[in-house]
């Protein structure tokens, strides 16, 4: 018998590649990316395709001038220029999509050594240095333009003046009151940020289309609850508690998890498995400082929304948090335990 | 009852067992055996036969040699034909013993009496199972002796019997359980004897209900427990069965006597009682021949060192050229080049993947990691298999320590989730090598 394989055990091995992860998130992405879509039309389709179509090309550029094997078909430069996307605003020059993913992957992951090496996630990274390069057109938005058998077919109460600022920032400046007056009802605030006829990101208006994104991402066990619980709850239990202006425990929570970007960050952003800890108890100090973090810039801080920031700052813990909470803290805490007995 | 488990990690896997339902079955003395002289973990045996001795079934041909180390024994009669570096399962060629059939020698029909172990002491035993070279017969293939034979300042309260059989592909555990259980049980009651222990369990995984049900039924009366097990890759590693069974964890760098155990496999068990009330030294066992390519899978009672070609004539061979043979199972067993190879004492089953099958498990091209966190929900030791792979992908053997390598129980679990199909375990079997020899 003739070429027999060797190598070390195990000898079989579970059917689950890199590819495949990287594929099914951007296939989770569809949906956000779809409701965006229809809600802002075609200025939204052409900030996806520049912004995935230069983070695709940066790759595939730095890989032929480096010399290295060209991995663009692993999916995550897909999954960067779409989350890049996501997080523009739809009326945006063409450029700042281009350079944002540019960034994303030039700097951020290849400089580092690509996948899998970038210690910051790509896209958030990008969206950030946009933000602070041009500020204006980053923070101009759109109105959201439905077509109409989108508004008859969820229903939506119509909003008489839906102006271009978005829900958080009317809150920051104007409280939570205007923001439901400017809704006409809280149940239609709470209608129109589920389904997304808010101004906003292309990819973080539709909750419904993130959590359906998100259930894609459960189901084909790509990421585990721990990170979205913890740092969706720890911002709903901050900002109901500090978030009222009537004293404590008067805070809107629901407000605060569908508006702005948390849905989208704590699925599809904070999950990101490069630059979050490891360990599961890492995994929840990571999203429970994410969630404090975002809470305090949306109550205090000088932006309307935190999440990009919250989760670029714990991006950049994540190293301390793996070395604090590392696989064996539970295991050696038990052994003392057991040998205090003996 | 629910089924008891160990508390962090593992793996579920397709059990893939195809031999379940296959009765044990006596294949005919080979013409010739290689009998290597280090089948055990420890000193090979120290070589007492001459080229062209005549030998009988069951003659030792090699003696123990030092504290760890196990006695050898001829499987068949005939003539020794020649002392070779033979190539064994692992990677270097070891000192063989080739015996070859010869019609000079007769059959020994002289059957030895029966012995009443009761009456025997503890030292008496000890002496009979090590004139028996019997060693593990789960895949280590540790001198048992010496396993039974704790320091002073170690009380073993609790015997463990393991038949969990938890990798896939094997079988041979299970169909010992089913068609020799009395001998089992008796096997058993000659160890917690000699050991003196409080409590007995026989662990078995849960997908073996008929093996269950029938020692349960075999020991009423007896102060043995027979304990269903979750099924869950790797129910049958030491630490993880004794903490599913007593709750107690193997300290870091400890052996399961430091909490009170001795963990001795049901394959094990058995040749104790086949050495001590039958006289027979270990030169057969139940090996699974199994794999999709195999024309007839089974488990075979194949004679210690029988070489594989011949092991594959009897059985009928196989459908395809095979892509990859391992010697144990797909988890943790190794994998050789040729089938030149002889049957060991801890050989438990000998597996056949097809081309295709072996690729799906190919390491020569694997990525970074990606931090997906399988690999450290996957590990049943707790430790970080990626932090391990990436610090051995830069050949950092000496860092590898301070995240507990030497803990590792190389079940091989990190390595099958991982998306990246990184070699996790071959940098953690390198890393201690380089390890051990540095201390």
């Amino acid at each position: 018998m003739k070429n027999l394989i060797i190598s070390t055990a195990p000898h079989i091995r579970k059917d689950r590649s890199i590819k495949e992860i990287m594929w099914t998130v951007v296939i989770a992405l569809i949906p956000a990316c779809l409701m965006g879509c229809l809600i802002f039309g075609l200025s939204a389709v052409r900030v996806l395709l520049i912004s995935t179509c230069s983070a695709v090309l940066t790759e595939l550029l730095i890989c032929l001038i480096f010399k290295k094997n060209i991995t663009i078909s692993d999916g995550s430069a897909v999954v960067t220029g779409v989350l890049v996307g996501m997080n523009m605003p739809p009326v945006i020059p063409w450029y700042v999509p281009a350079v944002a993913s540019f960034f994303a992957i030039a700097v951020v992951k290849m400089l580092f050594g690509g996948l899998g090496y970038n210690f910051l996630n790509p896209a958030l990274a990008g969206r950030v240095f946009v933000m602070f390069a041009w500020l204006s057109a980053m923070t101009t938005w759109q109105k959201p333009s439905p077509p109409e058998w989108f508004m008859k077919f969820f229903n939506l109460p119509y909003v008489d003046s839906i102006s271009t600022a978005t829900p958080l920032n009317i809150f920051k400046y104007h409280g939570m009151d205007a923001v439901v007056e400017f809704f006409t009802s809280k149940s239609s605030m709470y209608k129109h940020l589920f389904i997304g006829t808010v101004g906003g990101c292309i990819g973080e208006v539709s909750a419904l289309a993130i959590l359906i994104g998100a259930i894609i991402l459960f189901i084909r066990k790509i990421i585990t609850p721990l990170i979205p619980f913890f740092y969706i709850g720890t911002v709903a239990l901050i900002t109901w508690i500090f978030g009222g202006n009537n004293g404590l425990f008067t805070g809107d929570a629901l407000f605060h998890i569908l508006s702005g970007g948390l849905l989208l960050g704590a699925f599809f952003m904070a999950t990101d498995m490069v630059t979050s800890p490891i360990t599961p108890l890492g995994q929840i100090v990571f999203a429970t400082g994410a969630g404090i973090l975002t809470s305090v810039i949306r109550l205090k801080g000088g932006y309307p929304e935190g999440v990009s920031f919250s989760i670029l700052f714990m991006n950049v813990l994540t190293p301390l948090i793996d070395k604090i909470f590392h696989s064996r803290l539970l295991f050696n805490i038990i052994m003392k335990k057991k040998n205090k007995v003996v | 009852m629910r089924a008891k488990t160990f508390f962090k990690g593992g793996i579920h896997i397709p059990s893939y067992k195809l031999t379940a339902q296959v009765p044990i079955q006596r294949l005919k003395d080979p013409k010739r055996v290689v009998i290597p002289l280090s089948q055990h973990t420890g000193k090979p045996a120290k070589l007492i036969v001459n080229k062209n001795d005549l030998v009988t079934e069951g003659q030792m041909i090699g003696e123990q040699d030092g504290v760890i180390s196990a006695s050898v024994h001829s499987s068949i009669n005939g003539r020794v034909k020649d002392i070779i570096e033979h190539p064994v399962p692992i990677l270097p060629r070891v000192q063989s013993v080739v015996i070859e059939e010869s019609p000079e020698v007769q059959k020994d029909s002289s059957s030895v009496s029966r012995k009443d172990w009761r009456t025997l002491n503890r030292e008496e035993i000890l002496s009979i199972i090590r004139n028996s070279g019997i060693v593990g017969m789960g895949g280590a293939a540790f001198p048992t002796v010496v396993k039974f034979s704790p320091p002073q300042n170690k009380k073993i309260t609790d015997l463990i019997i393991n038949g969990v059989e938890c990798e896939p592909y094997l079988t041979s555990d299970h169909r010992i359980m089913l068609e020799y259980p009395d001998e089992i049980i008796e096997g058993v009651e000659i160890v917690s004897h000699l050991l003196g222990v409080k409590n007995i369990f026989i662990g078995i995984e849960n997908n073996k209900k008929d093996a269950i049900s029938l020692l349960s039924d075999k020991v009423k009366g007896k102060n043995i427990a027979v304990c269903a097990l979750k099924e869950k890759y790797p129910q049958g590693g030491e630490k993880q069965l004794i903490f599913a069974l007593t709750g107690r964890i193997v300290p870091s760098g400890g052996l399961p006597m430091d909490v009170g155990c001795v963990v001795s496999n049901i394959g094990t068990v058995l040749a104790i009682k086949r050495a001590v009330v039958d006289g027979k030294p270990l030169i057969e066992r139940v090996v699974t021949v199994t794999g999709s390519i195999v024309k007839r899978p089974g488990n075979y009672i194949v004679k210690v060192g029988t070489l594989l070609t011949d092991l594959l004539e009897q059985i009928g061979g196989l459908t395809e050229e095979p892509g990859k043979i391992i010697f144990g199972g797909p988890m943790t067993g190794v994998s050789v080049d040729q089938t030149d190879i002889p049957i060991l004492k801890a050989t438990s089953g000998v597996l056949f993947l097809s081309r295709k099958e072996a690729l799906l498990a190919d390491y020569r091209e694997f990525f970074p990691c990606i931090r997906c966190g399988s690999c450290v929900l996957a590990c049943p030791m707790s430790l970080n298999p990626s932090g391990l792979s990436v610090l051995g992908e830069n050949e950092r053997w000496d860092e590898m320590k301070s995240l507990d390598v030497l803990d590792c129980i190389e079940c091989g679990c990190c390595s099958y989730v991982c998306p990246a199909k990184r070699p996790i375990v071959q940098f953690v079997k390198i890393a201690k090598s380089k390890l051990r020899r540095i201390v």
